[in-house]
């Protein structure tokens, strides 16, 4: 029996960078393959080629050992190919039936819509899945909204469904569920190739593991020829991994508190409900949530570039509620955003230009009203060293650096004058581990310095690491506090949905 | 078969660098059917436009009284460019600026000839600034978009102006000419090599340093270059983005109102009808093919004036209508735009659909 897929020695450059080279695998009919790889190791952009998006240099994907050669997404959809992926494609005002309608090919102009309602309840059914067709999307949880995207994709008969991190914006239990549907899937001889960098997940669901490093396949383990380490050190290689140690903070200063915050998002709904929070001085406080609960709200409102419409904030005692950006950060807190390319930095300037971009006007980089450009370069040159940023020649535009070095230039930038808090949403998304790693040695050293850190992430694992204090937050609201020493995954994942109150006693 | 267009993760500098000048030369190439169906022969045309526009201290002359008003334009479009701001406003803020410039020179009874450069000046700079200005504000305010309130606002401007000269401002001794009185001597520039080249040219390239140590050396420029990169990563670090959207609007319409002053008191010595005949919507030519740079705008705006004072001998040479210079204009926006795409995109013909 041939393979279903097969990818060989695909290669696809861009101008100045080999993304893959001589990349081959394959997946076989009712298997769960999962591609394992840091971020950049060329992942998206296999999956890319594989659904018709990109055109590889050289190399051949077969299916049914047949040579294919896609030049579009639509293509790939008709031999059977079909993806989820981390941003969904879905249409927030329309009901779960319309958005699914939406992406069958076929259905005639005037259509029996009792029938394919029933079809599509019918698959529904099947799987075990609590999804009503007639609510609108946007009142669908993150992992509801999964749900669509994977019908739609098993509506059209696909028989090789890619899911792109699809556990990156799911509670534990809700990741359980979709591994169990995938199980089904298997069952009935569909073939999975799945996204992720998580062991966990890796180590529980794959039959065969491919892992990609920089552009190339290394090798392709069988279930039981592997475990996490050998996973881990195959994944990273020789590559130098930053050592930091976390050291417990204990003091009961309270740098930051949060009263009764509300805030309402453009649509009138509570993004924040009565949110209360304590910050304590050196402590690393984690907030877990699922992905759209109010977290981003929480940090825009910190950051002063959301008003909120009732509650407090108080810093050091001093009522900063509602000042704008500028004077936040000058009562101390800095910001790692979360989507650090659209406004963590201005992309067409040079990395000298964007480490400066908070201070600029301060007397250390100007004199009168002209820049000190050998302030700047001197400034630049301290952090690109001190932060190992790989900025190219002098005066690249920092969109041209990786995702991990813009990220170090935002750190640097934040950092750089001493705050007493930095609130940092998702700091190690897309990250490559020694990166990542990076990132919270500096969160880590900073705590050691007396900085109080609210970290925002959505990998369990990150939170429990790095947390003094985990604080869990659903629909809003402050569910409780947990001790990261004293808790289990489940006990949090039962918090983030909202099903359990309040964790174990925690100072 | 099938094209595809694929966007190009990093775009060369070389390509980038050549754009302009291959647009030009493709526009030239373009062109040159248009003036073969005129019936002249396009080799012929372009010397000719070389030799009228250079080739002699009068052409020359000539030729830099053209680039005068481009280059203050092209510099206040550039600049708001630079913001991500779209002034297309420019020829309604000469206009506002020629007027104001205008009024103080025929109402003020001003005599010393410094103090009434500096009036009109003024009342030009403020004029033309607070003309844009008005956009400026509604966009901070109420994101009203730019683009429409600018350009709308050159009518109101052009038929103000026109009210104006055939109305209470009319030169009762003109014959009943859509024209004010000439100015006094003490409300005019001083012209130089006893042709009509002023220094309202001099005033020009003077403004264009100024602008590119703004841009380059402040903190201010800094600031718009924040902003102009990324409005959002502008807020999020604490910049007043709304004060410096009406300031940079405010700016670059006060420039273009210099260019009225220019313009009235250098060359025309009176307000007219038609007194810029499109210069402000040549300048977002000009702002686009220098790339925003303000050296490159003088550079850019020179070549228009060749392009302009060539083009009139070619009017009466060979009786070519006026539209063959707007023609080819517009070709030389048209390739650049196009060049644009190429720059951002790469195109391949790939063997499509599947391969059964």
């Amino acid at each position: 029996m041939p393979d279903l897929l097969q990818i060989e020695n695909i290669r696809k450059t861009f101008p100045g960078v080999v993304a893959l080279d001589d990349v081959s695998f394959s997946v076989s009919p009712g298997e769960i393959h999962t591609l394992l790889g840091e971020n950049g190791a060329g992942k998206s952009t296999l999956m890319n080629v594989l659904t018709g998006l990109y055109h590889p240099d050289r190399g051949s994907i077969s299916i049914d050992g047949e040579e294919v050669h896609f030049a579009s997404p639509r293509d790939s959809l008709a031999r059977g190919i079909g993806m989820v992926h981390q941003h969904f494609m879905l249409v927030p005002a329309h009901s779960v039936f319309e958005n699914i309608l939406l992406a069958l090919d076929n259905v005639p102009n005037f259509f029996n819509r009792k029938e394919y309602k029933q079809k599509i309840a019918a698959l529904i059914d099947e799987f075990g899945l609590d999804l009503d067709l007639d609510s609108p999307v946007w009142k669908l949880s993150i992992g509801a909204q999964q749900w669509i995207e994977l019908i739609k994709l098993l509506m059209r008969d696909c028989r090789l469904l890619i899911l792109d991190e699809p556990t990156a914006v799911l509670t534990p239990q809700e990741a359980d569920r979709l591994f169990t549907v995938l199980e089904r899937l298997k069952k009935q001889g569909k073939s999975i190739i799945f996204i992720s960098h998580k062991m966990r997940e890796v180590m529980k669901i794959s039959d065969r593991v491919t892992i990609l490093k920089k552009g190339h396949s290394i090798t392709t383990l069988q279930r039981g020829d592997y475990d996490e380490n050998r996973l881990a050190s195959l994944m990273i290689g020789n590559d130098k991994i930053p050592q930091w140690q976390k050291n417990l903070q204990m003091s009961d200063e309270i740098v930051l508190e949060i009263e009764k915050l509300s805030v309402r998002n453009d649509r009138g709904l509570s993004d924040l409900e009565s949110f209360d929070l304590q910050l304590k001085k050196g402590e690393i406080l984690g907030i877990a949530g699922v992905a759209g609960n109010g977290q981003k709200a929480l940090a825009e409102v910190l950051t002063g570039l959301k008003n909120a419409n009732s509650g407090k904030i108080l810093a050091k005692g001093e009522d900063i509620t509602n000042s704008d950006a500028k004077k936040s950060y000058i009562a101390g807190i800095a910001h790692i955003p979360e989507d650090r390319k659209s406004i963590g930095i201005a992309p067409d300037m040079s990395v000298d230009e964007n480490l400066i971009m908070k201070s600029f006007k301060s007397g250390a980089f100007s004199r009168w009203i002209f820049q000190d450009k050998g302030a700047i370069r001197r400034n630049a040159s301290e952090k690109i060293e001190q932060f190992a940023i790989k900025s190219g020649p002098d005066g690249t535009p920092v969109r041209y650096l990786s995702g991990g070095n813009i990220q170090k230039v935002i750190i640097a930038r934040e950092l750089s004058e001493a705050p007493a808090v930095l609130v940092a949403l998702y700091p190690t998304r897309g990250l490559d581990i020694g990166s990542a790693e990076y990132v919270h040695k500096v969160i880590a050293d900073g705590a050691d310095e007396g900085m109080s850190t609210i970290l925002i992430a959505e990998d369990l694992d990150e939170l429990l690491k790095l947390s003094d204090r985990i604080a869990v937050m659903f629909r809003g609201q402050l569910v409780g506090y947990v001790d990261p020493r004293n808790t289990t995954r489940e006990e949090i994942g039962l918090m983030m949905s909202g099903e359990k109150q309040g964790g174990a006693a925690c100072n | 078969m099938q094209l595809i267009t694929e966007r190009r993760e990093i775009s060369s500098a070389l390509f980038r660098f050549s754009a302009p000048i291959v647009s030009i030369a493709i526009a030239l190439f373009v062109a040159g059917f248009l003036l073969l169906a005129s019936g002249v022969n396009p080799l012929e045309a372009y010397r000719e436009i070389i030799i009228e526009s250079l080739g002699s201290m009068y052409g020359l002359s000539e030729t830099l009284v053209k680039t005068t008003p481009l280059i203050f334009t092209g510099l206040a479009v550039s600049l708001a460019f630079r913001m991500q701001i779209w002034n297309i406003g420019a020829e309604g803020q000469i206009y506002m600026g020629a007027m104001a410039a205008s009024g103080v020179a025929l109402f003020s009874g001003i005599e010393n000839h410094w103090l009434m450069m500096i009036a009109m000046f003024s009342a030009a700079f403020f004029c033309g600034g607070l003309w844009a200005g008005v956009a400026g504000f509604l966009r901070a305010k109420w994101r009203v978009n730019e683009v429409i309130v600018t350009l709308l606002m050159n009518y109101i401007a052009i038929l103000l102006v026109d009210y104006l000269v055939y109305g209470p401002w009319k030169d009762p001794k003109g014959f009943n000419f859509p024209l004010t009185a000439q100015f006094t001597d003490a409300a005019r520039l001083a012209e130089y090599f006893n042709t009509r080249l002023h220094s309202g040219f001099f005033l020009a390239i003077f403004c264009a340093l100024v602008l590119y140590l703004f841009m380059e050396r402040t903190v201010w420029g800094f600031e718009i270059k924040v902003i102009g990169s990324n409005p959002k990563a502008a807020q999020y670090a604490g910049m007043n983005t709304g004060l410096a959207i009406f300031m940079v609007l405010f700016l670059s319409g006060a420039i273009a109102g210099v260019a009225g002053f220019s313009e009235v008191a250098g060359l025309q010595h009176r307000l007219q009808h038609g007194i810029s005949p499109g210069y402000g919507y040549t300048a977002i030519i000009i702002a686009w093919l220098a790339n925003r740079s303000a050296i490159g705008v003088v550079i850019v705006s020179f070549l228009m004036g060749v392009l302009l004072v060539g083009g009139d001998s070619l009017q009466l040479l060979w009786q070519l209508p006026v539209a063959f210079v707007y023609a080819f204009q517009g070709l030389i926006l048209f390739f650049l735009l196009a060049s644009d795409f190429f720059i951002q995109y790469r195109v391949k013909l790939v063997r499509g659909g599947i391969h059964g």
